[in-house]
């Protein structure tokens, strides 16, 4: 699913579906944690669970990326990547996918952030 | 005469009998007969006059309760019609407004965009055109009955689950927008497919127009967003009708369920009308920058990330809950990293403006003023975003003024530029120039005067939705500065109007691409013609009229695809979704009243259900499904006459495909999606309950036992296995084998059904007993719902085979059938996954 010879609208949305479970699972993990053990209860083991979710989330959109990049192959030719061609539309949606990737991993480390601070459920 | 004219002249005898015959097939239906009308041209133009009828309406609505808080304890009206007018303000302007007429314009510009004679499913339009009226006319008209709901436009229970306080307006509420809800997801599959499948040869997925990009993901986003809010509307009005206490702490239920299904529609919403908006920007400013956009690809990157981090923020609606710190501050992330991508698209717009040569044309006009006014909503989004900030301000006017600075300048004031810069391409005729100066004016001064102060009367602690406020508070000028500006922007709004409705006779007449536009839907030399495009022309730039020389010449003497009617029928091109390569000619459906007949039926059975009248709602249901039965089997899978046909420009193309290749299969993969979600937020539910309490399934609960449910889910994989099978039986040749194969899936199907309802009852569920056993019930019959619906799409297979239309090589019927078919088996299984085996393991 993560590597793909050929870009598709499939590989474009692959990041950001990323992000979505990962925000999903950061949330559905500590409401679960907290409404089970109280409000007093400390999040440490939770904290692990989700700092691992994230580190696999982050490696996802990574490899998400370097694919991205791969279709894109950068160098050669500047965008906007607007010719009628199967090169320019392999290139646009490896740089609209490259994009999406850095959107989406910065938006992975934004969520993670909360369970860097906060320690219990108060 | 020389051999080159003579050779000119049959040219034009050709082409002129080309266009006699697209004439007649293409004709608007006349007299009565034109509400049969299914074209885009037609429904598109009513879907926009009637949604911005009902803006009207609703601005109509806020301007009583702006001369209400004029002035202090004011008696104008009482506080009970003033919870009417928020309520239906709210309602009306998100539900009957801003997503309809996205619907509505994408259905009118879509096609031409696209080059594309229609969109692949017009009847599909037309029926979600009438819901909407229907849907719309029952929740706006109610307040003339002193009926309206009054529970504020996000219906939070408890207030609103109990009959005696709230009356009928919250069933109003309910099951009105449920019904217009359909209309939307039915937009939805005609958008997502339109733009995948309908587009002009060449045009590959890196030259479409941006407005595209946007529609198919925003069309994408309600098949997420919009199916939470219907399976909150299912909870909401069991609760109501039947007293199941899904939000009654009293029996295991919780409020808070309902706001978590209603915000995980409601934030994604505020995208949904947010998005095609811009959208329209994104054709507006480089039409008027004369230049192609600045950074097409971070635009995807803008509309593609929006998409999906809008649905990470649906809880900071609900930041004063009570929620742990832990979950606020992973909203607070998310609501804070859409500011990204939301800002890319305002720089990209920027730099697109700056490195053309600006035109202040009066659609420009309105756009620059969205821009200004939308930068401002946004920073104070990211102010609302921090939790802390938001304590302080939540449910005061600062918030009011966030959400109108967002809405207004996201939405309306972008919309304004899409009405001046189309209103040519639908019409002929210009809109005029000193009007629309004016009407700009008076808004732009009028939407500052009366939200800015808001932002102040906010946080100097004036609560929202109160009716009238004690004096000397330092609420009094505020307010009414506030009411002035407001009255100030009614007036734009009326010059807009005004200028819209006079006759056209007295307008400028358009010259061809007056704005000198660079997209598709600029190329047809005359408008008036019912066609829509003369032929379907090859693509080879993402500006094809600026540069492909002489592009709308050649399109109007048909030198492309399509450029003729010889079979007398309605057709389109369809091609493939990554290169746009032409696979098919789509044979579409002309006018019919059946689509408004269903919408009639069905919005009855809904109607009669808000008044309780049990028999008339199974009877307009049953007569309705009756009514889109008879509309499918006149009018879908048609068999052809042949088997391919010459498309123009030497293609011979199939006019035949069924499975993965049709667009009826997508059409239903995508409803599947959508119906797949609301089962998900059913289960969200179930799973919801079991977080918040110390045991669930409660200690007492009874049932539903494992053997029932496991051998409902045994019988329901069976009935699935049959149909797969059936499939590939019909494939094979031995079409009275499917049938008999599709006869033993029924059997099998309602079998299923049966145990899966017969297991909660014999083991003593009661639904009004406890939030388990409720919750049971409602997955219960979802799924049995389901398989129902899925022998109903049996019987029509069977009786379609037995009728010699659905055969080995034409079987689009069967092959959408069992597509449906994944999905009821899954749901089934998953359903008794849940309600069975969960609780072992829990």
């Amino acid at each position: 699913m993560f590597w793909r010879e050929k870009a598709n609208l499939w590989t474009l949305i692959t990041p950001p579906t990323v992000w979505a479970l990962h925000f999903l699972f950061c949330y559905v993990v500590a409401a679960i944690a907290c409404a089970k053990f109280g409000r007093a209860a400390d999040l440490d083991g939770t904290r692990i669970v989700i700092a691992v979710a994230t580190v696999a989330a982050a490696g996802l959109i990574v490899v998400a990326a370097v694919t991205a990049r791969h279709h894109w192959s950068i160098g050669s030719e500047l965008p906007p990547y607007d010719e009628p061609t199967s090169q320019d539309r392999e290139r646009f949606l490896g740089v609209s996918t490259f994009l999406v990737s850095c959107l989406s991993f910065v938006g992975v480390i934004f969520v993670a952030m909360p369970a860097l601070f906060i320690s219990d459920c108060r | 005469m020389s051999e080159a004219t003579m050779s000119e002249q049959a040219d034009l005898e050709r082409r002129r009998g080309q266009e006699e015959r697209l004439g007649k097939v293409w004709a608007t239906p006349k007299s009565w007969r034109y509400w049969s009308a299914v074209n885009n041209t037609e429904v598109g133009v009513w879907y926009t006059a009637t949604s911005f009828f009902f803006f009207l309406f609703a601005g109509a609505l806020a301007l009583v309760m702006r001369s209400q808080l004029a002035v202090p304890e004011n008696d104008l009206v009482s506080a009970g019609l003033y919870n009417q007018l928020f309520t239906l303000h709210g309602t009306m302007m998100m539900f009957l407004f801003a997503v309809p007429i996205f619907e509505a314009v994408a259905i009118v510009v879509l096609p031409q965009m696209l080059a594309a004679r229609d969109l692949p499913f017009p009847r599909l339009s037309a029926f979600g055109y009438w819901c909407f009226l229907i849907g719309g006319v029952f929740v706006a008209g109610s307040i003339f009955f002193n009926a309206a709901p009054d529970g504020g436009w996000f219906m939070y229970p408890p207030l609103t689950t109990d009959p005696e306080l709230s009356g009928i307006g919250a069933d109003i509420w309910l099951l009105g927008l449920s019904f217009i809800e359909v209309a939307s997801i039915a937009a939805a599959v005609e958008l997502i497919v339109g733009v995948l499948k309908c587009r002009p040869p060449g045009m590959r997925i890196n030259l479409i127009p941006l407005y595209c990009w946007y529609i198919l993901i925003v069309a994408g986003m309600i098949l997420f967003a919009f199916p939470p809010l219907i399976a909150g509307d299912i909870l909401f009005e069991l609760e109501r009708m039947f007293d199941w206490p899904f939000f009654d702490p009293a029996r295991g239920g919780d409020p808070v369920l309902w706001q978590h299904l209603f915000w995980i529609f409601g934030h994604p919403e505020v995208y949904i009308v947010f998005l095609p908006s811009i959208a329209l920007l994104a054709m507006i400013v480089p039409t008027f920058s004369q230049r192609p956009i600045i950074g097409y690809g971070w635009i995807v990157l803008a509309a593609v990330g929006t998409g999906f981090l809008s649905f990470g923020l649906w809880a900071h609606h609900m930041y004063t809950i009570g929620m742990p710190a832990i979950s606020l501050g992973f909203f607070s992330a998310a609501s804070e990293a859409v500011a990204i991508p939301t800002g890319v698209q305002i720089f990209v717009f920027v730099a697109t403006m700056l490195a053309g040569k600006v035109i202040f044309a009066i659609p420009m006009l309105f756009a620059t003023g969205a821009l200004a006014i939308f930068v401002f909503g946004g920073l104070t989004g990211v102010m609302v975003a921090l939790a802390p900030f938001d304590w302080q301000v939540h449910d005061s006017y600062f918030v009011v003024a966030h959400l109108h600075y967002t809405l207004i300048g996201g939405m309306f004031f972008p919309l304004m530029a899409g009405i001046y810069y189309f209103y040519p391409f639908m019409t002929g005729r210009l809109l005029s120039v000193r009007l629309g100066k004016w009407a700009f004016w008076l808004m732009f001064a009028g939407f500052n005067i009366a939200f800015l102060p808001m932002h102040f009367t906010g946080l100097r602690g004036m609560p929202r939705r109160v009716f009238t406020y004690p004096a000397d508070l330092g609420f009094d000028v505020l307010n009414l500065v506030s009411t002035v500006g407001a009255f100030v922007m009614a007036a734009g709004v009326l010059v807009v109007t005004f200028d819209l409705i006079r006759p056209l006779a007295k307008k400028l007449k358009a010259a061809h691409n007056p704005w000198n536009a660079g997209t598709l839907e600029w190329a047809p030399l005359d408008p008036g013609n019912p066609w829509g495009i003369r032929s379907v022309p090859v693509i080879t730039s993402r500006y094809p009229l600026w540069e492909q020389e002489g592009l709308a010449r050649q399109i109007a003497e048909g030198r492309f695809y399509l450029p003729d009617a010889k079979e007398m029928k309605r057709e389109t091109l369809i091609t493939t979704v990554l290169d746009a390569e032409p696979v098919q000619v789509l044979r579409l459906p002309g006018p019919s009243f059946l689509p408004m007949i269903a919408a009639i039926f069905v919005g009855g059975s809904f109607i009669a259900a808000t008044f309780h009248w049990w028999i008339s709602a199974a009877l307009s249901g049953v007569v309705g499904i009756g009514v889109i039965m008879a509309w499918l089997w006149t009018g879908t899978a048609m068999i052809p006459e042949k088997a391919s046909k010459d498309a123009g420009l030497d293609a011979e193309l199939p006019l035949y495909k069924s499975g993965p290749q049709s667009v009826g299969w997508w059409a239903m993969f995508i409803t599947m999606v959508g119906d797949g979600t609301a089962f998900a937020s059913l289960v969200f539910a179930y799973y919801f309950y079991w977080t918040i309490q110390p045991d669930f399934p409660p200690p007492d609960a009874t049932g539903p036992g494992l053997t029932y449910p496991l051998l409902a889910a045994a019988v329901a994989f069976g009935a699935w296995l049959c149909m797969v099978r059936a499939r590939a039986v019909n494939r094979g040749g031995s079409e009275r084998r499917a049938a008999q194969l599709m006869a033993t899936s029924v059997l099998l199907a309602l079998a299923s059904a049966a145990l899966l309802l017969y297991a909660p009852w014999t083991t003593g569920l009661v639904p009004t007993r406890d939030v388990y056993d409720a919750t049971v019930w409602v997955l219960v019959l979802w799924s049995a719902i389901h398989l129902v619906v899925g022998v109903l799409m049996q019987g029509y297979c069977i009786a379609r085979s037995l009728a010699g239309k659905l055969t080995a090589r034409h079987d689009i019927d069967l092959q959408n059938v069992v597509l449906y078919w994944h999905f009821a088996a899954i749901t089934a299984i998953v359903t008794v996954m849940v309600i069975a085996l969960f609780p072992l393991v829990a």
